[in-house]
């Protein structure tokens, strides 16, 4: 490997999303040496399509609001599975996060006294999330990238080099995590543009890839979303936790066939957006859970006069959880209550001003106008489930984002497993992102100050480069793009929305068949930006991941949040206990049950018992929490 | 519902390259990006094309069809006659790599060259205060997705390699007006330094940008006239040039 194109750094980032970016800033504000390692060019990160906002208690519009509000909506969104200190961390951190933003130049939308102004949606008690018009992601994304050119420029300034202590890798794909002596020793893998072969060596990678969406035919994600870190973290013998939890977005777009599953921002509904059926009924007043009933309100004139007056009324159940709301449109299309293209209603249009709809919810305007030919002033939107989010992920310590099991690793973002429990709320994740992407750079700081360099063997090297040479050393094999149509087939059928033992005993079969057939891929053309020969690589992670989320899936016999068995229909407390820890031995993933960490006293506290009962087994109230 | 599309795709690299004919069929409300996928999985496997969310707001999968700067996830095969040939090749203003895939990386490094926001010393995280028409001037050009569609057009580098050192372009002519209008950056001569520095005055407001964005940013309105006319203000008002030649002389400016 006289050619190989090597570095060396204190830390390598894996993924330039919000989490990725926000580790990078932290771990080169300590002095550290870190570069950034991309699959796109850098500043199109998936967090972009984020639009809604991000969630934070500042109290800006109601100032009832505060940490222990927002974390107990945190927690009873994700059902009570969420990792107790993920979740608090998350809470208490995440307004420091978005005023930090405001200073790196970020402008939100004001209120009329001039602070950051919060909006409604799911599962918030109050309004909360940070937001600019509907394109909060890529607000979030310009400033984290900007904050690092403006690192750059410190550095160009003070050495001559912007590079010299953070450079973008941009257009390259790691295809191994490399170890040394058990320990992280670098990273490996290929420039997109040339084909040609790139080697890191670090003491500490930051795992920061976010989601899986391209494993499932119908999704909100970008081809990006094909679970890289997830397998990476797997293959370097970290555990995933929990991955039978996906989100389904309750209003991705339904027609044409050609935008299905793009996102229609939950902020629709947050603004005053209401969902009916063919029949025209306001169904949402049928699906409220006994767990929210307390919260929601079961008639309409109640839940009109909430947008007016919250302090006393409860919230429209539109704006109920996604997970509840994805299962209720769920239920009216196959009861077939649905519009003529299988989705549901969603109109906006005759509870806000048509210049507002434009100034408040201005790209789901452009959206619908230039893609599907429809005016969200004047008509309502088709909208149905689209796979959006992976709850489920690595495995990590709370406070540093560190991998369980490999020293060296970090992972934060949509990778890492636990904050969200068995669903997210929207705007958590954007926050979640600067919260523990920031925690995984220090994390990552800690380590590599008390540890040092881990050289990377030329075994290492010889074995990941035959790796990548392999597909074109085979002629006449399987086609990368077949086998991936194939597998979102077989998880959209048997791994969706509603699962059964059956389907998902049938779906394991199938993926470990592709997964066979998958070591035969091969690619025609050259090594030179050629997507066949990228794809074979992605294919390989979503298939792990396909895996890993089966196997977690057939062994919880329960439905919770973004896990429906229509055979075990019913929440279970017994099952709230339990974590489903992934593990992969080279050739298969092996699904484990973990206890959950039990929830310290000070947490449970901050609940009335009365609701915890609705989760918790009458052993864990008597308990009371932990210590 | 479905149509058979004739397409001529420009293929090859930085040296050499032709058009070439390709027929495959397209469905009812499909986008120029569909049909390239397509074409990518049946009959190309190895045919470059960036792309990341197809929904119109990451500006990857800029290029030229029929010679138009477009985003192809935004382009509906409908928007054009059935017995159109839909012609498909990468943007010009950029060196090829392959295919449809150029190197913008001449955009990273402008990027580079304009100083970033300068907050005000004494300014505490949670502290701003600022007014929803205050921020929207600047909120406008954040809009901005990076497809770089209006430095393709731009007919100041389009055909113009030469003219490329000493011009940042429409996309940052918006950045240096955004932190310019941006209420808490204390940075002064953002406008001079875009005329000196950055090549403001090579633009004659044809309004080519502006037409091309896909996001719709009044690019040469709101952004590049107002810095030009303030330019023109400061620089040959003959008060303000004598009180800066007198004021500067005395270390004041």
């Amino acid at each position: 490997m006289a050619n190989l194109e090597k570095h060396s750094y204190d830390v390598v980032v894996i993924g330039a999303g919000g989490a990725g970016l926000r580790a990078a800033v932290e771990a080169r504000e300590a002095g550290l040496s870190v570069a950034i390692v991309c699959k796109s060019l850098f500043g199109k990160a998936h967090t972009v399509m984020a639009e809604g906002g991000a969630a934070a208690s500042m109290g800006n519009v109601n100032d009832n609001d505060n940490w222990m509000v927002h974390f107990r909506d945190t927690m009873r969104g994700g059902k009570f599975l969420n990792h107790y200190r993920m979740a608090e961390l998350h809470a208490k951190e995440a307004p420091d996060r978005i005023w930090e933003l405001e200073m790196w130049g970020a402008l939100f939308d004001r209120t009329g006294e001039g602070k950051i102004s919060q909006r409604n949606f799911g599962g918030h008690e109050y309004p909360r999330l940070a937001h600019v018009g509907d394109r909060t992601g890529l607000e979030l994304i310009r400033t984290m990238q900007q904050r690092i050119v403006a690192l750059q420029q410190q550095d160009k300034a003070e050495f001559g080099d912007a590079e010299k202590n953070l450079k973008v890798f941009a257009e390259v794909t790691i295809t191994e995590i490399l170890k040394e002596n058990g320990k992280i020793a670098g990273a490996y893998g290929y420039r997109r543009e040339t084909g040609g072969e790139i080697l890191f060596e670090a003491p500490a990678v930051v795992i920061a890839t976010g989601g899986v969406g391209k494993t499932f035919k119908i999704t909100s994600n970008s081809w990006e979303g094909t679970g890289d870190g997830h397998a990476l973290a797997l293959k370097a013998g970290a555990n995933l936790v929990d991955m039978e939890f996906l989100q389904f977005h309750p209003t991705g777009m339904v027609w044409p066939l050609s935008v299905k599953g793009i996102l229609v921002t939950e902020s629709v509904r947050g603004e005053g957006g209401i969902l009916t059926n063919s029949l025209g009924e306001r169904f949402m007043f049928k699906y409220i859970p006994d767990v929210f009933k307390d919260k929601y309100a079961d008639n309409e004139e109640e839940a009109d006069r909430w947008y007016l007056d919250q302090d006393n009324n409860r919230r429209p159940p539109e704006l109920l959880p996604r997970d509840e709301v994805a299962r209720a449109i769920n239920s009216e299309v196959k009861a077939g209550r649905g519009t003529e293209h299988g989705g549901v209603f969603l109109d906006v249009s005759k509870r806000i001003p048509a210049d507002v709809i434009k100034k408040r919810l201005p790209s789901m305007w452009h959206q619908f106008y230039e893609l599907a030919g429809v005016d969200i002033t004047k008509e309502a939107m088709e909208v149905g489930p689209t796979c959006h989010y992976v709850m489920g992920g690595v495995e990590v310590e709370p406070d540093t984002a560190a991998a369980v099991g490999v020293d060296g690793l970090f992972a934060a973002g949509e990778v890492a497993g636990g904050m969200h429990g068995s669903n997210r709320l929207g705007g958590n994740s954007l926050t979640d992102l600067l919260v523990f992407g920031r925690r995984a750079g220090m994390g990552a700081v800690a380590y590599v100050k008390s540890h040092g360099k881990n050289p990377v063997s030329d075994a290492s090297i010889v074995n990941a480069a035959a790796k990548i040479e392999a597909p074109f050393s085979r002629t006449g094999g399987e086609n990368a793009y077949s086998l991936h149509q194939e597998l979102q087939e077989i998880t959209h059928n048997l791994v969706g929305i509603i699962r059964t033992g059956a389907e998902l005993q049938e779906a394991i079969e199938k993926i470990a068949d592709i997964r066979k057939r998958s070591a035969n891929i091969s690619v025609t053309g050259d090594r030179k930006f050629n997507p066949g020969f990228h794809l074979a690589f992605d294919l390989d992670n979503m298939l792990l991941v396909a895996e890993s989320t089966a196997k977690s899936a057939i062994a919880r016999e329960e439905s919770r949040g973004g896990h429906t068995r229509d055979d075990f229909p019913g929440m279970n407390s017994t099952w709230r206990q339990v974590n489903h820890i992934s593990s992969f031995d080279g050739n298969k993933v092996d699904v484990k049950p973990q206890p959950l960490p039990m929830i310290p006293k000070e947490l449970f506290d901050l609940f009335d018992v009365h609701e915890l009962e609705k989760y918790m087994t009458p052993a864990e109230i008597a308990k009371g929490g932990s210590n | 519902m479905a149509r058979t599309l004739k397409l001529r795709i420009w293929r090859g690299d930085d040296k050499t390259g032709a058009l070439q004919d390709v027929t495959v069929e397209a469905n009812h409300g499909e986008v120029v990006l569909d049909i390239i996928h397509r074409v990518q999985a049946t009959q190309m496997g190895d045919l470059a094309v960036r792309w990341n969310c197809k929904a119109g707001k990451c500006g990857s999968c800029s290029m030229e069809i029929n010679g138009k700067p477009r985003l192809a996830c935004m382009t509906q095969v409908a928007s054009y006659p059935e017995d159109e040939t839909i012609t498909i090749t990468p943007l010009r203003a950029f060196p090829v790599i392959k295919d449809l895939v150029t190197d913008v990386s001449f955009n990273y490094k402008k990027a580079m060259e304009i100083p970033s926001v300068s907050m005000p010393a004494d300014l505490k995280p949670g502290e701003p205060r600022m007014q929803q028409i205050d921020v929207e001037r600047s909120q406008e050009f954040r809009k901005c997705i990076e497809c770089f569609l209006c430095q393709d057009t731009c007919h100041v580098i389009r055909d113009h390699e030469e003219n490329k050192k000493s011009f940042a372009g429409p996309r940052f002519f918006i950045r240096i007006a955004e932190l310019d209008m941006h209420p808490l950056d204390t940075l002064r001569n953002r406008k001079k330094s875009a005329q000196e520095e950055h090549g403001l005055g090579m633009c004659n407001i044809t309004k080519c940008c502006t037409e091309v964005c896909p996001e719709h940013i009044r690019i040469t309105d709101n952004a590049i006239i107002p810095m030009k006319e303030r330019v023109v203000d400061e620089k040959y008002d003959p008060l303000r040039w004598l009180g800066s030649k007198i004021r500067k002389r005395e270390g004041i400016l």
